[in-house]
């Protein structure tokens, strides 16, 4: 039967199974709106495609399926192109949809026309522009195929309006033919026995486990794989909820923010197992003295990873599940590790702390979060320094529980993200760890929230500063704070305004009650806590030092 | 050190542009490019020169495999190969030197494919090596223009680059 | 003078005579943030990139003067791409500086690294990736040239943090060098006399122009084009406030939502001058049935311009001012009426007008209101859409350059930051944003920035709880299937304005209107004014997609 080329995309897209759409209107994406109207898919509407990108994103990442969003042509696409960034960064399988201006104004510089395809080339993990509406279908399976197989990324499809609105047979295409596009799975049985003789030689080894974890559904086979070698494990930010925060052999996060233990741990090893990490500048500082006794085994399903920034002793190139199977299925437990014992006395003599004085603290208040969701939350963050404190001070325990833009770093990531968790988790509670600045971003989205009556509760840590920026200032320039102050709306109005619920919390004592109380509220809620204007994210490795140099 | 790749690529709109824009954000140098059409229309082959060490050549081929439309690459650096460039120099001529010039021409099996009143158009193909004394016997008369193609190869023998295997024996 | 990059960079800008920059900053730009601590040099701080980007394009498009913008690498300098393809397609001059991560981590997927250069390369006139610290201020010289001579644009200079703290020998280049870059001024005048016998053969000319008039200051000498060979002169929606509003040549705005009689005009024209335009397909509909029986003179002082989307008969090169000045000399003064009085006749039959007599207050009627009150006279800035429309078909505007909005791109959420740019580039001036109920909630966080910069901006928020365009295309393409349009939920806009710290009003009747509005424009500080207004109401006339612009309907 013919159909318009927007009834096969709705098609193709409920045949990769999509269930949510977040996106926003325009000219050139109508004939698309129009399939929508008659389609069993929801859609969310955003206030600003910035937010629907994020959104897809958090949607992403707390379900593992992929998250798609759509957008029309020029500023809608121009508008999506931060939230694609991001998810390339942090590898969030994603297909962003966007309307073009028909194929006969094409390279015009016609109204509301971006060479999104141009734009976002290095950003995507692989991008379409239909010229055909004949070749719709099968680009909708391998933007699909491609954005959720290998290392997970965004695929973006542009389709200009002729196109969405021309006639075509809708076939199943049937499966994905991409002779360009491989992926091992498994690993090389060789690179797996050296690993394995490698694992058995060391007597302290450190597990380095990232995202890759966590995409590559390997938390269980982590767990084991530590309890077995009684070795710590120290995850990056985007491993966070990889391994169990509360295990005594978590060492928490390791790199510039990391645990003192986390550092010492990884400059004393002989072994680091990194698993399904990239050796990033946050994580590495300088990258010479980065476990620098240590024989370095990196499992990643990206090839292209391995060696990018360290030289790695044993590669092993594979899915990450897959591959610490093989090499589990080949270890003896450990009854026994001074090495572990050592890492515990670390624990007890370099905890991360603060110092009270009276004045409410950003630690304290993610600490009192943590106290009554108990972990049982999903957690969204912005960037900044709260995303360092609910990284220290709140304990994830479990795979997708931790939302947040790691490699990217985006400001404004967290609070439509965080709508994105509640959309793919409608029975849970997700919390919104943001700052004033963050916030601030992309608070228009508080419109969607109530709209849709997703009770995301918001907790603003208020100091009237960009603060990382600020401490930054601080520590490295002499506390000159060039234009890091930064005033912003009375946040309880704000949501008044919106008809959520608004709190403002000024001392430790209420921090309970108030979250309690938020949790209760069965719509968005924002709570404003204005805090200690200059504490800082300690510890910190100043740039360029090693990462057992820490400050604080 | 100068590695040269073989790249088979699908034969889509914007391909180049992928190929350009990721040398050129990760940092790589390209020496020369060269693209055309193979013996199957849906297939293009880059033939891509690049400078750098073991660790650039391994990051250069492992991102260029993550492009979906990179098919196979192939550094034949190692490899017996046969590489040609084309290159087209306009040099200045009164009558009198034609002749040098038309020896010369001879030596390098180059051919004129242009005359004008005082200007001399030479075509000539070979490997990098032969082209730079090429145009290094013809800078006296004076180079008034000077074109090049970049380098092509391909592999000797039975080996090729082909859509199956690598450097597979066609036995 | 021995000093970093970064310091370097602040003097470069002392030498551009820049006034202002909007910025945010970040890891990456942080030594330039330091070197700019002790200049004083204005930093405005915005509350997200895109506003930093849209409020030095506003200031810009009041200015005259380029736009400098801050921002950090990453999503710092991700969150600039709308705003400089937003520029790019109304050709505005901007500098914009990102950070970006140490050279040595380029290539690496550094925290916070994005290709920027890469990715707006289809967006900006021209970027730069400086790696060596000794270029800096040539490029910055450079980047000055290209971003306001010629076609002005947007241009991007991305700078690794380890090349800000580099230290160098600053000397600011006299001098641009650019072997490729060479605009041409002055229209060749074989092509001119060509010209000016056209006109003087023509019986049925129209003046059709652009942004570019506004753009090269050519607005002198359009009005006296327009009087010496008494031709009506039509706008495009980037060349409205070229040409007095209330001169009787005027035809207002043509094509999709142009008057009848703009779009009658030229159809029947003899003679079409277009006058830095671009033939845009907004303006051409059916682009075959575009001014069928016209000759064409386009003039543009971008080549690649003429003959992109229409065939040119007489095509000039050069910048509008100078090819008028050229040509006017050649011209004679003409009295013939006929076309003039065709031209009334249409005008007369076919007015703009709206229905008043159903008790609905409609989002025309405040933008009458609004001119009656500032006498045309106001800087207005819009957003994108429905309430757009109406400005550029009810807003008679006066003076060149004070209508400022998103022509090209179309950026809903363009307009609160570049009023917050045009106000503080002409802060003795009235500035009036009319927006809509989406557009204002894409870069609402702006809010914040006009408050702390104590800007008296007045918002005029034409609400009619929709996205009322997208609505309107619903209507007419889709059988009234309407589907992600109607916002179901708003967030009351006068408690919100509160919540910033700005007087809040609602309008809900004409009385309303009559009695409020001239208050709130007068009222000190940044006021928000929301008028509850009909939200079925549609753009009128229209040309249906497709169609020739004679054939406008009413929807």
């Amino acid at each position: 039967m013919n159909k318009t080329g927007a009834q096969i995309l709705v098609e193709s897209l409920l045949a990769e199974g999509v269930d949510t759409i977040f996106g926003y209107p325009g000219g050139a994406v109508l004939p698309i709106y129009d399939a929508l109207y008659d389609a069993d898919l929801r859609h969310i509407l955003t206030r600003h495609e910035q937010g629907a990108a994020h959104a897809a994103d958090g949607y992403a990442r707390a379900s593992g399926k992929p998250g798609v969003c759509l957008a029309t042509s020029g500023p809608g696409a121009t508008n999506l192109v931060t939230g694609i960034a991001n998810a390339y960064m942090d590898s969030v399988p994603m297909v962003a949809i966007t309307g073009q201006v028909p194929t006969s104004l094409l390279g015009r510089d016609s109204f509301q026309e971006a060479d999104i395809t141009g734009i976002t080339l290095p950003i995507t993990k692989h991008n379409y522009l239909v010229k055909d509406v004949k070749d719709l279908a099968r680009t909708v399976r391998e933007a699909f195929y491609i954005a959720t197989t290998g290392r997970p990324g965004p695929v973006l499809i542009d389709i200009p309006r002729d196109v969405s609105a021309g006639m075509a047979e809708y076939e199943d295409p049937g499966p994905v033919q991409l002779p360009g596009y491989h992926i091992k799975l498994e690993p090389d049985p060789e690179q797996v026995t050296r690993a394995v003789r490698a694992i058995e030689e060391s007597e302290r080894p450190v597990i380095y486990a990232g995202g890759g974890v966590i995409n590559g559904g390997a938390h269980e086979e982590l767990l084991r794989l530590a309890e077995m070698l009684l070795a710590p494990v120290a995850t990056t930010l985007m491993g966070l909820g990889g391994f169990p925060g509360n295990h005594p052999l978590s060492v928490g996060m390791l790199g510039m923010h990391g645990s003192k233990y986390a550092n010492y741990a990884v400059c004393e090893c002989d072994l680091l197992i990194g698993v399904g990490v990239r050796f990033d500048d946050r994580v590495t500082s300088k990258i010479e003295e980065f476990a620098p006794n240590a024989t370095v085994i990196h499992i990643d399903i990206d090839p292209a990873e391995i060696g990018k920034n360290v030289g790695v002793d044993i590669p092993v190139v594979g899915d990450v599940r897959c591959s610490l199977r093989k090499i589990i299925e080949r270890l003896q437990p450990r009854l026994e590790s001074r090495w572990r014992d050592k890492i515990f006395n670390w624990k007890k003599e370099y905890p991360i702390e603060y110092v009270e004085n009276g004045r409410l603290k950003p630690q304290e208040v993610i600490q009192e979060i943590y106290n009554v969701t108990r972990g049982n939350v999903r957690v969204a963050t912005d960037v900044g320094q709260h995303q360092m404190w609910a990284a220290h001070y709140y304990s994830y325990d479990r795979p997708r529980t931790f939302i947040t833009s790691g490699g990217l770093g985006t400001m404004g990531f967290g609070f439509p993200a965080a709508l994105g968790v509640q959309v793919a988790c409608p029975d849970e509670n997700v919390v919104c760890i943001s700052g004033d600045g963050s916030f601030q971003m992309n608070s228009q989205e508080l419109a969607t929230a109530v709209h849709y009556n997703l009770p995301v509760k918001v907790a603003i840590i208020n100091n009237g500063y960009l603060g990382m920026v600020r401490q930054w200032q601080e520590l490295f320039y002499n506390r000159r704070y060039a234009y890091t102050e930064i005033t912003g709306p009375d946040f309880v109005k704000l949501a008044e305004a919106y008809g959520a619920a608004g709190m403002r919390v000024t001392k430790k004592s209420e921090i309970r009650e108030a979250m309690e109380e938020a949790l209760r509220i069965p719509k968005p809620v924002v709570i404003d806590f204005p805090i200690e204007r200059e504490e800082n994210v300690l510890p910190m490795v100043p740039p360029g030092e090693p990462i057992n140099k820490m400050l604080g | 050190m100068r590695h040269t790749l073989a790249v088979l690529v699908e034969n889509n709109p914007g391909v180049l542009a992928r190929v350009a824009g990721l040398f050129s954000r990760r940092g790589f140098n390209i020496d020369s490019l060269a693209v055309g059409r193979t013996e199957n229309p849906d297939v293009s082959r880059m033939t891509i020169v690049v400078e750098g060490d073991a660790r650039v050549l391994e990051q250069v081929t492992k991102q260029l495999h993550k492009l979906v439309d990179v098919i196979k690459i192939n550094d034949i650096t190692a490899d017996e190969y046969v590489d040609r460039e084309l290159v087209l120099i306009k040099v200045n001529v009164d009558p009198a030197q034609r002749g040098e010039v038309m020896q010369i021409a001879d030596v390098f099996r180059a051919r004129i494919v242009d005359l004008g009143r005082k200007t001399l158009t030479l075509e000539c193909t070979g490997n990098d090596g032969k082209i730079n004394a090429f145009e290094e016997s013809l800078r006296p008369y004076g180079i008034k223009e000077l074109v090049r193609t970049g380098k092509i190869a391909m592999l000797r023998g039975s080996k090729y680059t082909g859509l199956q295997d690598n450097g597979a024996r066609d036995e | 003078m021995e000093i970093t990059v970064a310091e370097a960079l602040v003097k470069c800008l002392e030498q551009e005579q820049v006034e202002v920059i909007f910025g945010y900053p970040g890891g990456a730009i942080l030594p330039v943030y330091d070197a700019l601590y002790h200049s004083s040099i204005r930093h405005v701080l915005v509350r997200h990139e895109q506003g930093a980007v849209h409020a030095a394009d506003g200031y810009a498009r009041a200015t005259g003067k380029v736009g400098v913008v801050m921002a950090t690498s990453g999503p710092g300098a991700t969150n600039l791409v709308t705003g400089i393809a937003n520029a790019y397609m109304d050709s505005v001059p901007l500098v914009l500086f990102t950070g970006q991560v140490p050279t040595s981590q380029v290539g690496t997927d550094a925290f916070q690294e994005v290709d920027i250069t890469g990715i707006t390369m289809p967006v900006t006139k021209h970027n730069y990736l400086v790696k060596d610290a000794a270029q800096l201020p040539r490029i910055v010289r450079n980047a000055f040239h290209i971003a306001s001579t010629g076609r002005p644009g947007p241009v991007l200079i991305d700078i690794p943090k380890d090349v800000a703290q580099t230290v160098i020998d600053f000397k600011y280049p006299e001098m641009v060098q650019l072997r490729g870059y060479k605009p041409t001024y002055r229209g060749h005048p074989n092509k001119i006399a060509e010209a000016a016998r056209l006109i003087a053969a023509s019986e049925r000319p129209v003046i059709y122009a652009g942004g570019g008039i506004i753009n090269s200051r050519a607005s002198q000498e359009l009005l006296a084009l327009a009087e010496t060979i008494n031709a009506p002169v039509t706008n495009t929606f980037m060349g409205l406030s070229s040409f007095p509003g209330d001169h009787p040549l005027f035809l207002g705005m043509l094509g999709l939502h142009g008057t009848r009689a703009a779009n009658l005009a030229v159809t029947n024209c003899d003679l079409l001058i277009a006058l830095g335009a671009r033939f845009d397909d907004r303006v051409t509909g059916k682009i075959t049935e575009f001014a069928p029986n016209a000759g064409v003179i386009h003039v543009d002082i971008d080549p690649a311009e003429i003959g992109k989307n229409v065939q040119v008969h007489v095509p000039i090169v050069g910048d509008v001012k100078q090819v008028l000045q050229e040509l006017l000399a050649r011209l004679e003064k003409r009295n013939d009426t006929r076309w003039l009085e065709q031209i009334q006749a249409w005008k007369e039959q076919y007015p703009l007008a709206y229905r008043r007599d159903d008790g609905e207050l409609k989002p025309q009627y405040v933008v009458e209101k609004l001119y009656e009150i500032t006498r045309g006279d106001a800087v207005v800035a819009t957003d994108v859409g429905q309430h757009q429309m109406w400005v550029a078909q009810y807003y008679r505007f006066k003076r060149p350059g004070s209508l400022i909005s998103s022509g090209g791109l179309g950026t809903m959420g363009f307009g609160l930051p570049a009023a917050v740019g045009a106000q503080i580039g002409l802060p003795g001036e009235r500035v009036i944003l009319v927006t809509g109920d989406g557009s204002i909630q894409m870069t609402m966080q702006e809010l914040a920035t006009a408050v702390e910069q104590e800007l008296p901006l007045k918002i005029i928020i034409l609400n009619n709880y929709s996205l009322g365009m997208v609505r309107q295309l619903q209507q007419l393409y889709c059988e009234g299937r309407y589907i992600a349009v109607d916002f179901k939920f708003h967030p009351d806009f006068e408690l919100l304005a509160r919540a910033y710290g700005i007087r809040g009003y609602t309008l809900r009747t004409e009385k309303d209107v009559d009695d409020l509005l001239p208050g709130a424009l007068e009222a000190p500080g940044a006021v928000l004014v929301n008028c509850l207004v009909s939200a079925a109401e549609n753009v009128n006339p229209i040309v249906p997609a497709g169609k020739s612009i004679s054939e406008a309907i009413d929807c």
